[in-house]
């Protein structure tokens, strides 16, 4: 497969604001495949971009369920089938006492879904990745506000998006080679 | 600034006012008021750059002091005692513990519970006060968070050793073995092994999250190439993409929500361990709440102890403001005041309760041979800590280090209590003894606070102690308008 030397156009800003501003800008446009980069989270900086499905709940909610379920099923199987043991007379599928333990495997799936669900989803573990071609993007860990055009975007035209990005007042355009 | 704001919440308005901007007016009328008389939570003058690079300056370019080596040090060696003294244990059996009939749990649970409770605090800060928008924690949870997870770690020695034969400590779990036989659900250790393994796993992927931006931020600025490997891989490539910013806020919003009733479990399982036994002086109702009051009692004091010399010696005075720890000083007032309640409820049912054996566990207690400790105690945890309500002393750091430090005495104090004395005068009088520690049993005892030392004294060095990315948030330049 043929690749694009180019992997996408990056403007970078001064504040916050600016980039909320651009990306809004720049979505408006007409720019589909866009991305933005800050040191701290933005409120609002995902919707402007085009993001508005978050899968982090789902994914919680079903790890909490299978969690739950296995908790309690495994105390039964064997308390209750595998092994009955009589102790001080109570029933083998004394229900009361396997809530505890019921309760501690759905916080524990749930909160490893949790994890595991925002790394899967957000692709990392990714050690390489083309933005961190450009020298200056290792501002974006520390002060500094990034929008990026992705060459796969089909409005994407080299000239004019670098002219639409100049248009938005960043500091610098720069071209993110892939 | 306050005036201005006052003045566009209560300046001319429009006429037409429905019900929530008044809502909104009120709400902001009410944070201009008490922002007048509290301290910042971050002091004036700072920007992304300078809050970056002072919080990463003591991790990549401040070379490390004299003092943390003699620290570090110290501590280290009191980590090879606990070896030792493991070591010996694992060689020689439970014998060289103190620990005897009718006395079987003796140093060993003491301690599992008084570090189990010192980890509720960082769970607490992190979790609970995210969750009320408790701006202030995000200063402090990051080593908060670090402080739980080696204190669950020295609170974990405990059990995996005490059970004679550490070796077979994995029957705690249910994992088939040749016997063909189960873990018995129905008891409260067994409930105890999966809220501590959970609280342990649960904490550890919330601080290891939280660092990942950080550790982004480490990789960017350090100029070692080996340690920007190391940084890089640990920081899993995160780049800080609006997306991934969306499903990591909700993602840390469902782990705090999650971690908010797992810590208030943890240590009410813990508390199940005494009160569903018969035993008086254990067989009560008030443990859960009691034992979580006392847990977040203890381990603000242990943040406390903590996070004023670390803010002294890094001069990190401009994040971890007075105004930490007067909130702090607060909540160990506030907490202590429960636990006071508790022990008041404990006196007054076993006197009130027509049980006689209860209302002679608490004659043993007043009266009997460990009675100086209970007073010492008393004297610990609700007496000293009154001098709180002082508002002088609420803001003094060194009043507050020893205050503190007495509050951590009183809270092992506690323990000793609850096991100890519940213990030695059984039901019969044939059966009646005293527990007396050994050196072994202090070696580990003060071989764990090595340990946990030794742990954070590597923590300040290698990671960042104050959340780098939270810091930001709280900047005035980090609020955007739609």
């Amino acid at each position: 497969m043929k690749r694009d030397p180019i992997y996408g156009i990056m403007a970078e800003f001064d504040s916050a604001q600016a980039l909320v501003d651009a990306a809004h800008t720049t979505h408006q446009a007409g720019y589909q495949k866009i991305d933005a980069y800050s040191p701290f989270p933005i409120e609002g900086l995902a919707e402007e971009i085009g993001f508005h499905f978050d899968e982090i709940p789902l994914t919680v909610l079903i790890g909490g369920i299978v969690g739950g379920l296995t908790g309690y099923l495994m105390q039964y199987w064997m308390s209750a089938v595998d092994y009955p043991l009589n102790i001080g007379g109570k029933p083998y599928h004394s229900w009361p006492a396997f809530i505890i333990i019921t309760f501690e495997m759905t916080i524990l799936f749930a909160g490893i879904s949790a994890v595991l669900g925002m790394l899967a989803f957000n692709g990392l573990p990714m050690p390489y990745h083309p933005v961190f071609n450009v020298p200056r993007f290792s501002s974006a860990s520390k002060d500094r506000f990034f929008l990026i055009v992705f060459s796969s975007d089909k409005k994407y035209d080299p000239a004019g998006t670098r002219k639409f990005l100049e248009a938005l007042s960043p500091r610098s355009v720069s071209e993110v080679p892939s | 600034m306050c005036c201005r704001e006052f003045q566009r919440s209560f300046g001319p308005q429009n006429a037409r006012q429905d019900d929530k901007t008044e809502i909104k007016m009120a709400d902001e009328y009410k944070s201009t008021m008490a922002a007048v008389d509290r301290a910042p939570v971050i002091e004036p003058g700072h920007t992304f750059g300078t809050v970056t690079e002072k919080i990463s300056a003591i991790v990549l370019t401040r070379p490390a002091s004299n003092g943390w080596f003699v620290g570090f040090g110290i501590a280290f060696m009191l980590t090879m005692m606990l070896l030792y003294a493991i070591g010996y244990l694992v060689l020689k059996g439970t014998g060289i513990w103190g620990v005897t009939i009718p006395i079987g749990w003796g140093f060993a649970i003491v301690n599992f519970v008084w570090w189990i409770g010192i980890g509720h605090a960082g769970t607490l800060i992190s979790a609970i006060l995210l969750l009320l928008r408790q701006s202030w924690r995000n200063s402090i949870n990051r080593f908060a968070e670090a402080m739980t997870l080696f204190a669950v770690a020295c609170a974990g020695i405990f059990p995996a050793v005490h059970v004679g034969r550490p070796w077979l400590a994995y029957w705690f779990f249910p994992i088939p073995n040749t016997m063909g036989v189960w873990p018995q659900f129905r008891s409260p250790l067994m409930w105890d092994v999966f809220a501590v393994s959970t609280y342990a796993t649960i904490s550890a992927l919330f601080w290891f999250v939280g660092l990942i931006p950080d550790l982004a931020t480490l990789r960017d600025r350090t100029e070692n190439p080996i340690l920007k490997i190391a940084y890089g891989m640990l920081s899993l490539g995160w780049r800080g993409s609006a997306r991934h910013w969306h499903r990591y806020e909700t993602m840390y919003l469902l782990l705090a929500g999650l971690a908010t009733p797992l810590v208030l479990s943890v240590h009410t399982v813990v508390s199940f361990d005494f009160a569903v036994g018969i035993v008086p002086g254990w067989h009560t109702t008030i443990f859960p709440p009691y034992f979580v009051a006392g847990a977040i009692y203890s381990g603000f004091a242990m943040v406390l102890m903590l996070a004023i010399p670390i803010r002294k010696i890094y001069g990190l005075e401009d994040f971890i403001t007075d105004r930490h720890l007067q909130n702090s000083a607060k909540v160990m007032l506030a907490t202590g005041l429960i636990v006071g309640y508790g022990y008041m409820i404990e006196a007054f049912m076993g006197w009130y309760g027509g049980d006689r054996y209860d209302a002679f566990t608490l004659w043993n207690r007043l009266h009997g041979p460990y009675a100086i400790p209970y007073y010492m105690l008393l004297i610990c945890n609700i007496f000293i800590p009154q001098v709180l309500w002082i508002k002088k002393l609420r803001t003094s750091p060194v009043a507050l280090f020893f205050i503190s430090g007495v509050i951590l005495v009183g809270m092992w104090l506690e323990r000793f209590i609850i096991v100890v004395v519940s213990l030695q005068r059984d039901f019969l009088t044939s059966s009646w003894g005293m527990y007396y520690p050994t050196r072994w049993d202090w070696m580990t005892y003060i071989g764990t606070i090595g340990m946990f030392l030794m742990l954070m004294f590597l923590f300040l060095r290698i990671l960042p102690a104050i959340s780098i990315f939270e810091m930001r948030t709280l900047l005035p330049e980090a609020e955007v308008k739609e």
